[in-house]
């Protein structure tokens, strides 16, 4: 039975370790700048997997070694002062050198590089939708309350910055490669969060704030972009696109994406059409 | 209960006796007792026996079923979750079941299981009793904390039968979503469920009390706190931690009924629902996160430090060696507990609360790492020169080491806010927890139970039963959660009633799927050898000497097993040493139970406690 028992827990080891180097299951390449995410990760693999290893070898190893016998006293030993204190700053030294380098790259996450251009992205009960800044490089002021048919995004009115933005009224948003970009976050009703796993990156969205987070697209390509934060019955299906391109490509996508200053005009021939169309 | 003290305990323990036999022999001295002798209430009605009885012991079993019964259910809707992301071309749910089942599986498993299976049950039936007092310190209040809970549990199930269901706003309620259209249950089952928490919170406060009093004013006479086994120190930390985190979690439910039923915008911004503008303005969603992570981080310890004690008597005990480092597992007990008050934010890292948070709370969650480290080597260095038992009860514990390592290794994963980031939200997290709070402590129930079930029954579980159940649920479960975590690795996000096809999800992530369904069916399945285990061995199971394991703490010194009413007969007992004497050099047998006095055990080289 401890012989069973030992193995059992040695090959659960093993296995665990087999399965770590050997199964098809890893991240996706990276294809933003957050490299150094994964190699945090894989810094925190190799230091806890050591831990984890050596607790689990001495644990068959006691089970088999130290097998019940009528005949044996177990050892009387109620502390070892030296010992745990030497434990002690082992782990602390281990915590540490997990954390330190954590900490740094969380630092860079947080600090928005100020070449960074902005992108909007909406978010809402379950879908998404995209603002670019326009030629002013300013994105104009929202308010929930200017939300209408007319006015989907919620833009200000009075506010001047916002009549070159540009709306994307569809899920596909095109990025440009090698060139920082800050996701500001809006949704209008519930907690959503903008994911694509290939990008790392990921921020709740928060009704009432603006949050957000940066990256760098360091590969061209077709993503998936998944909602991140539970928003209801149709979280599992608010998915989008997101592309990243050359800038030639990118600013023929831009160049079709209509301004708010456009979108205002052609309600308004619709909204007459419309009328027109109801007087007759 | 007009007649209480007709019925006082017969015998109260006569001190001018005691006086004397302390004279006998002064290395046997012990203080006196500074209370009178407890008085009992002596139920004389079927009703009051069997129902609304006022015995801890008979409680805590009450606890122990409903809790067990309660946790029958999780399961169940986790196999109806499990066949619906496997299978999903079989259309066994629908995306609103499928949530429901989630988060009533998620909330039942965390509050209606652990937390009163832990404190109600393994604290009704052990605190008294480790503790040498006869019941707990009010009786009365202890009862109503039970049907209080049990009132909470019934309020949860009537939410499967309102209209619209019960919530399915995920275990972690966050608003706005909670209350709003687009979720299922977001009226008439969020409503319940906040109650349901209202009157858990209520009841387990009578509870609470009396675990807290009962432990500090009514322990034996020379049962000092140093000397308190370590299944005590854990379950009375927990409480402590759980009178002062249960109020967050009640005012957060508070303050959301009224956000629901009169408009109030506690957690409620401006925002447009379906369409629809709301006349909510102003409220702030990420309060409500703090509030209920405020009551969530240390939910976990809540249910893990009762675990660690227990764990780490079981160890002690049928490794026939003391527990190594006593006093460093006490203030690691004590010390995991303060430090859980600090950490809460690490759930909260990617919410859109202020970034800089980030650096505080990775820090502290990081610092919370080195106590727990310091009990898992406690407790493998208890294994190091012992004389192993392998028992269910240390089978389970050997387990327990294991899982709750992994667990608490990949803990350092999310709990270090950069790599948090791209695992976030996603299976990782799921693998994470089940495997931390979910599979460890369970596992741990499973040894107390193999344990302790010879004292509230008399009779031996079935062992053969016991192995089969051991090894599919320890293989089993490791088999489910550690897979998990790669699928989280691949990005694939919780919470998703259905992934599709996604471009960055390989086809054979989805046959991992299906391997963890499985892998699930049959732990669950195991489940029933251990249930078809307890009831038949109640009455057919192998008589149980009076000490099987030849364990020191109190509970198994009683005159009667299993205990009778007031447990300890005339006199209750006097406590000369700690619980861990196991094996002490020049003593005849291999324990020497805490109230043996050193004068019967001269030779015997024990170090002083």
């Amino acid at each position: 039975m401890p012989v069973t028992v030992a193995v059992a827990f040695l090959l659960i080891t093993v296995g665990s370790v087999v399965f770590h180097f050997w199964s098809p299951w890893w991240w996706t390449e990276v294809a933003s700048n957050w490299g150094g995410m994964d190699d945090t990760i894989i810094l925190t693999f190799w230091i806890t997997g050591f831990v984890f290893v050596v607790i689990c070898l001495f644990v068959s190893y006691c089970v088999w070694k130290f097998a019940y016998r009528k005949d044996r006293i177990a050892e009387y030993k109620p502390e070892d002062n030296k010992l745990e204190k030497r434990l002690t700053w082992i782990t602390t030294l281990g915590v540490a050198a997990l954390l330190a380098p954590g900490l740094v790259v969380w630092n860079n996450y947080v600090t928005v590089p100020e070449n960074a251009y902005k992108v909007e992205v909406f978010a809402y009960q379950w879908g998404w939708k995209y603002r670019l800044p326009g030629d002013d490089g300013v994105l104009g002021k929202t308010d929930i309350r200017y939300i209408s048919d007319e006015n989907p995004f919620g833009l200000i009115l009075e506010d001047p910055n916002g009549k070159d933005d540009r709306l994307v009224d569809g899920d596909e948003l095109h990025l440009l490669l090698d060139r920082s970009v800050k996701f500001e976050l809006r949704t209008i009703d519930v907690l959503h969060n903008f994911y694509v796993p290939q990008f790392r990156g990921k921020m709740d969205m928060v009704p009432g704030i603006i949050t957000y987070y940066w990256i760098t697209p360091t590969k061209t390509g077709d993503y998936e972009v998944l909602c991140a934060e539970y928003c209801g019955s149709g979280h599992y299906a608010m998915r989008g696109r997101v592309i990243v391109d050359k800038e030639q490509d990118y600013k023929k996508w831009e160049a079709k994406q209509i301004t708010f200053e456009k979108m205002l005009v052609q309600n308004k021939k619709n909204k007459n059409l419309q009328l027109a169309k109801s007087n007759k | 209960m007009s007649d209480e003290h007709e019925h006082k305990l017969e015998a109260k323990s006569d001190y001018t006796a005691d006086a004397s036999s302390v004279g006998a022999s002064d290395i046997d001295a012990v203080p006196e007792a500074e209370l009178p002798d407890q008085d009992l209430y002596h139920s004389h009605s079927w009703w009051t026996t069997y129902v609304f009885s006022q015995d801890a012991k008979y409680i805590g079993i009450q606890y122990a079923l409903t809790a067990i019964g309660t946790g029958l259910l999780g399961l169940v809707l986790s196999w109806l979750m499990r066949i619906q992301l496997a299978f999903p071309g079989l259309g066994l749910l629908e995306p609103a079941a499928y949530y429901q089942f989630v988060t009533m599986h998620g909330m039942i498993m965390v509050i209606y299981l652990l937390t009163a299976l832990f404190l109600g049950g393994f604290g009704n039936l052990l605190i008294p009793l480790m503790c040498g007092s006869r019941d707990m310190a009010f009786p009365y209040v202890n009862m109503l904390s039970y049907w209080a809970f049990v009132v909470a549990v019934l309020v949860l199930l009537a939410s499967f039968f309102v209209p619209g269901g019960p919530t399915g706003a995920g275990w972690t309620l966050y608003p706005p979503q909670a209350i709003t259209a687009g979720t299922p249950g977001s009226n008439m089952g969020i409503i319940l469920m906040l109650i349901s928490l209202i009157l858990f919170v209520a009841g387990f406060t009578m509870g609470g009390l009396n675990y807290i009093i009962t432990v500090l004013q009514l322990r034996a006479r020379g049962m000092t706190l140093m000397r308190m086994p370590l299944t005590i120190w854990g379950i009375f930390t927990a409480t402590v931690l759980a009178l002062l985190a249960f109020p967050a979690l009640l005012v957060g439910c508070l303050m959301m009924t009224l956000d629901s039923m009169l408009g109030t915008s506690f957690f409620m911004p401006a925002m447009v629902s379906m369409g629809e503008k709301l006349s909510y303005d102003g409220g702030s969603p990420i309060l409500f996160q703090h509030l209920f992570w405020f009551f969530g981080h240390p939910e976990v310890y809540i249910v893990a430090l009762p675990a660690f004690g227990i764990v780490s008597d079981l160890l002690s005990v049928h490794a026939r060696k003391n527990i190594f480092g006593y006093r460093m597992m006490v203030w690691a007990i004590v010390g995991i507990g303060a430090l859980s008050f600090f950490v809460w934010a690490h759930h909260m890292y990617v919410s859109g609360m202020n970034p800089w948070f980030g650096f505080f709370f990775a820090t502290t969650t990081l610092i919370i790492a080195v106590p727990t480290a310091l009990k898992v080597y406690n407790w493998i260095i208890t294994l190091w020169r012992a004389n192993i038992q392998l028992t269910l009860p240390m089978l389970f514990s050997l387990a327990f080491i294991v899982t709750f390592l992994n667990g608490g290794l990949t803990g350092l994963f999310l709990g270090n806010v950069t790599v948090d980031v791209p695992l976030s939200d996603t299976y990782f997290v799921v693998a994470h927890f089940h495997m931390v709070m979910g599979i460890a402590p369970i596992l741990v129930v499973f040894g107390a139970i193999y344990h302790w079930y010879p004292l509230i029954t008399g009779r031996m579980l079935n062992e053969t039963l016991g192995k089969i159940h051991f090894w599919v649920t320890f293989v089993g479960s490791y088999a489910i959660y550690f897979p998990m975590h790669y699928q989280g690795f691949v990005g694939v996000p919780r919470r998703y009633f259905e992934i599709y096809e996604s471009p960055y999800i390989e086809t054979s992530t989805l046959v991992l799927n299906q391997f963890i369904t499985i892998a699930a069916l049959i732990v669950g399945a195991a489940q029933l050898v251990f249930l078809y285990n307890i009831i038949t061995s109640a009455r057919l199971g192998k008589k149980s000497e009076k000490n099987p394991w030849k364990a020191n703490s109190l509970e198994w010194h009683t005159p009667q097993m299993p205990p009778e009413h007031g447990n300890w007969g005339k006199e209750t007992p006097k406590v000369y040493r700690w619980a861990y004497d196991y094996s002490v050099p020049g003593a005849k047998e291999d324990y020497i139970p805490q109230n043996v006095p050193p004068s019967e055990v001269i030779g015997a080289k024990v170090e002083k406690t």
